[in-house]
């Protein structure tokens, strides 16, 4: 696994994560470099499917982040997010799909350091896991 | 139709091991009904004893071999801001010996080959045409869904079979060479078959009764096309989902769409609701009753017009999946014993 | 049986209802669905162990609407999916009449309050064997849970029987059918059959009444129920709620508590 560079996406909310990656970023804070951040105005907007066409797209591991619980910037669309996450983790999970490819995660615009670390953490982890073979392997399977 | 004498041999289960590893050694894949679970359906198999020819018929047809569910027609993959075109290579396509359909799925290939071959050579699809072989195994049963002898086919009818095997008991079977393609799938293979000697194919067939009068059928369906109320009637529970249409061996209706530079073709139903919906946002049969009605004329009357083939070849698989119970037989005795 | 069909024959000649949403005989040991409309066809109606179908699902069908006012026989998972349609404003007090057939009785059921009782003092657990189905696949661990799905989906046709089944699935213009994106795709292929299965069973999180007809409806006899059974139990261990018990009140996903577990959110 020593030269598996591994591809993360994260969704991250515009007035939390962003904010808070930013602040990663003028602080002149370094971390993994694997990642590809995609800009949503609430982590209430991203949809689950979004995740499993990441996955498709050959990304090995996923950031998910927003406001904490009584932050978000629409009031609400943070709760609304919570509840689909724990539903969508209990659907991947019995349908075999490694929950641990998926970190979801607070940060706040001022938690720029919890950004770096964050960022490391999971790219180490899908590092150890491994390239998410088995999925992407699927797009081929099927067709005649 | 060919001028072939009549050949008509005698194999047995053994040999019909050997002949599929002669098949598999020509390089041809073997598809055949499998058991998996409490379906049968067509998958690839290497040898007799994986087939199970225990079901009057199988979930699905095996329309696959020749109109996969999902296809490739063509590649486009762009390079260094060009874009290649890329053709299927049709010769890399394997040879396949289609065994133990039942003689209405064989009747059906000439519905398929109307279908795709109408006003321009599918070129994809003759090519599979061109490499299947079909080894027929003619029906010793048959369940309150079938209605083959209905549609001109019948429970040992040989069109569309290059081989039909007949289960005689006792581990033997009746092989008539039908065609040319029959003859060349045999051949070297002369010793693993002996003479059939005064074998009654008849008896060992089973009795599909007559359920109604084709010749009413087109001219009846053709009188009630306006009768909303016949086709409300008969569609109320129909739930237009695909079950129906994907299960048939004749239908062949597909969409096409574009992913990641590859065309692909895919099976679709005219029982689904947006099938026909225009992009102006008009839809010409906006009700499951017009739809109903829509599947019962294009393979009655549609379809012997245009393509003077029948669109159904009374194998019953709708009728067993339908979640509903739609049963067309039912319904089609009633179109045929409607006063006008 | 009689009392359900003396109950038919009374509503319909008496004009309470324009039509009985029903089962009747159908070929193979089947029972179908039958629109009685007048009160000398109701000895046409049945009820025994084959009748299973939900027929809640025809209350989101135009045709069946046009019919007029329903009386409809419903099993235990039609009257939750009657009170879920309601939640979700499909249907109106008074619109429909359930009848809830007994042993040797039938209870009419006017108004949802009725149907929320009834269903109240019914209402259970799953039985033993419904738990260790569940049990079953959850033992046995993440790999082979993925290779099993696995091959179920690589079966799935995408024919929509399981969607056309189900009477929570009536969007006129479902997510499959947007084609800006094509979020799902259309052709039959493993990866798409896995998409549809999951955004099936994610639509359905916290409104799926649990009746079965989607496993029962696949041609291919793909055990899909249990995806939405995983969905159900998820939904009530940890939010406490079920779907189908109340014409009133938002879906499991369409509200919150502030202190929603989060343990696995860093």
């Amino acid at each position: 696994m020593a030269d598996f560079n591994p591809k993360i996406v994260a969704f991250v909310c515009n007035w939390c994560t962003y904010a808070g990656a930013d602040l990663t970023g003028t602080s002149r804070m370094k971390y993994a470099p694997q990642v590809s951040i995609v800009r949503f105005p609430c982590t209430g907007r991203i949809d689950f499917m979004l995740l499993l066409k990441a996955f498709a797209g050959g990304a090995d591991g996923i950031i998910v982040s927003g406001c904490h619980p009584n932050d978000c910037h629409y009031s609400s669309g943070n709760f609304h997010a919570r509840r689909r996450w724990v539903v969508f983790r209990g659907l991947m999970d019995f349908l075999g799909i490694d929950v641990r490819r998926v970190q979801f995660s607070w940060v706040s615009a001022a938690e720029g350091a919890k950004w770096a670390q964050l960022v490391n953490e999971t790219t180490d982890r899908i590092r150890r896991l491994g390239p998410f073979a088995d999925y992407q392997r699927l797009r081929g399977l099927g067709v005649g | 139709m060919n001028s072939m004498e009549k050949d008509t041999r005698l194999i047995g289960r053994e040999a019909l091991a050997k002949l599929f590893a002669q098949w598999l050694g020509e390089g041809r894949r073997i598809l055949a009904p499998r058991r998996n679970g409490d379906k049968v359906d067509f998958a690839e198999v290497e040898t007799p004893g994986e087939v199970s020819l225990d079901p009057v018929q199988t979930g699905q047809s095996p329309k696959g071999a020749l109109f996969p569910r999902v296809e490739e027609l063509f590649s486009f993959p762009s390079r260094d801001g060009r874009v290649e075109l890329r053709e299927r290579d049709l010769a890399a396509l394997k040879p396949t010996v289609v065994f133990g359909l039942r003689p209405c799925d064989a009747a059906a290939l000439a519905a398929l080959a109307a279908i795709f071959n109408w006003d321009s050579a599918d070129a994809l699809f003759s090519a599979r045409l061109a490499a299947l072989t079909t080894v027929g195994v003619a029906c010793n049963r048959c369940d309150e869904y079938c209605f083959c002898t209905s549609l001109g086919g019948g429970p040992g009818a040989t069109t569309g079979s290059d081989i039909l095997l007949t289960d005689m008991g006792g581990g033997e079977y009746l092989a008539e060479v039908i065609s040319e393609k029959g003859r060349q799938a045999i051949q070297g293979a002369g010793t693993l078959f002996q003479p059939a000697l005064g074998k009654d194919k008849e008896s060992r067939l089973a009795r599909v009764e007559k359920a109604f009068d084709l010749d009413k059928v087109k001219p009846a369906l053709e009188a009630l096309f306006d009768d909303e109320a016949f086709w409300v009637e008969q569609s109320l529970r129909c739930l237009g989902c695909g079950a129906c249409a994907y299960v048939c061996p004749t239908c062949a209706c597909f969409d096409i769409q574009d992913e990641n530079g590859r065309r692909l073709r895919c099976w679709d139903s005219c029982g689904f609701g947006l099938f026909t919906l225009h992009t102006s946002g008009h839809n010409p049969r906006p009700l499951q009753s017009q739809r109903w009605r829509q599947r019962l004329m294009h393979k009655f009357a549609y379809m012997p017009e245009r393509q003077s083939v029948l669109g159904c070849v009374g194998c019953g698989r709708c009728s067993r999946a339908c979640p509903v119970d739609m049963n067309i037989l039912e319904h089609l005795r009633a179109v045929a014993e409607a006063k006008p | 049986m009689q009392a359900l069909r003396s109950k038919a024959r009374e509503l319909l000649a008496t004009k309470t209802v324009q039509v009985i949403i029903g089962y009747a005989r159908g070929g193979g040991g089947r029972a179908r669905a039958v629109f009685v409309r007048e009160a000398a066809k109701a000895d046409a109606l049945v009820f025994d162990d084959s009748c299973q179908q939900n027929l809640a699902v025809y209350l989101s069908k135009p045709e069946v609407r046009k019919l007029g006012k329903a009386a409809l026989v419903a099993t235990p998972a039609a009257l939750r999916a009657i009170l879920q349609l309601a939640a979700e404003n499909q249907i109106a007090e008074g619109e429909l009449l359930a009848l809830a057939v007994g042993a040797d009785d039938v209870v009419p059921l006017t108004t949802f309050a009725a149907i929320e009782a009834h269903v109240a003092a019914r209402d259970g657990d799953w039985s033993a064997a419904e738990k260790e189905e569940l049990h079953k696949y959850e033992a046995m661990g993440l790999e082979e849970r993925r290779r099993f799905w696995e091959e179920q989906f690589s079966r799935c046709l995408k024919c929509y029987a399981c969607r056309a089944a189900c009477p929570l699935c009536y969007c006129t213009r479902c997510t499959v059918e947007c084609n800006q994106p094509q979020w799902i795709p259309v052709p039959a292929h493993d990866l798409g059959n896995l998409e549809w299965n999951v955004m099936r069973a994610m639509h359905l999180a916290g409104r799926c009444v649990d009746c079965g007809d989607c496993g029962r409806a696949c041609p291919v006899n793909i055990p899909l129920h249990l995806l939405n059974r995983r969905l159900i139990r998820e939904v009530f261990t940890v939010f406490g709620s079920r779907s189908g018990r109340s014409a009133k009140g938002d879906n499991a996903l369409s509200t919150f508590k502030p202190n929603d577990p989060e343990d696995f959110i860093q």
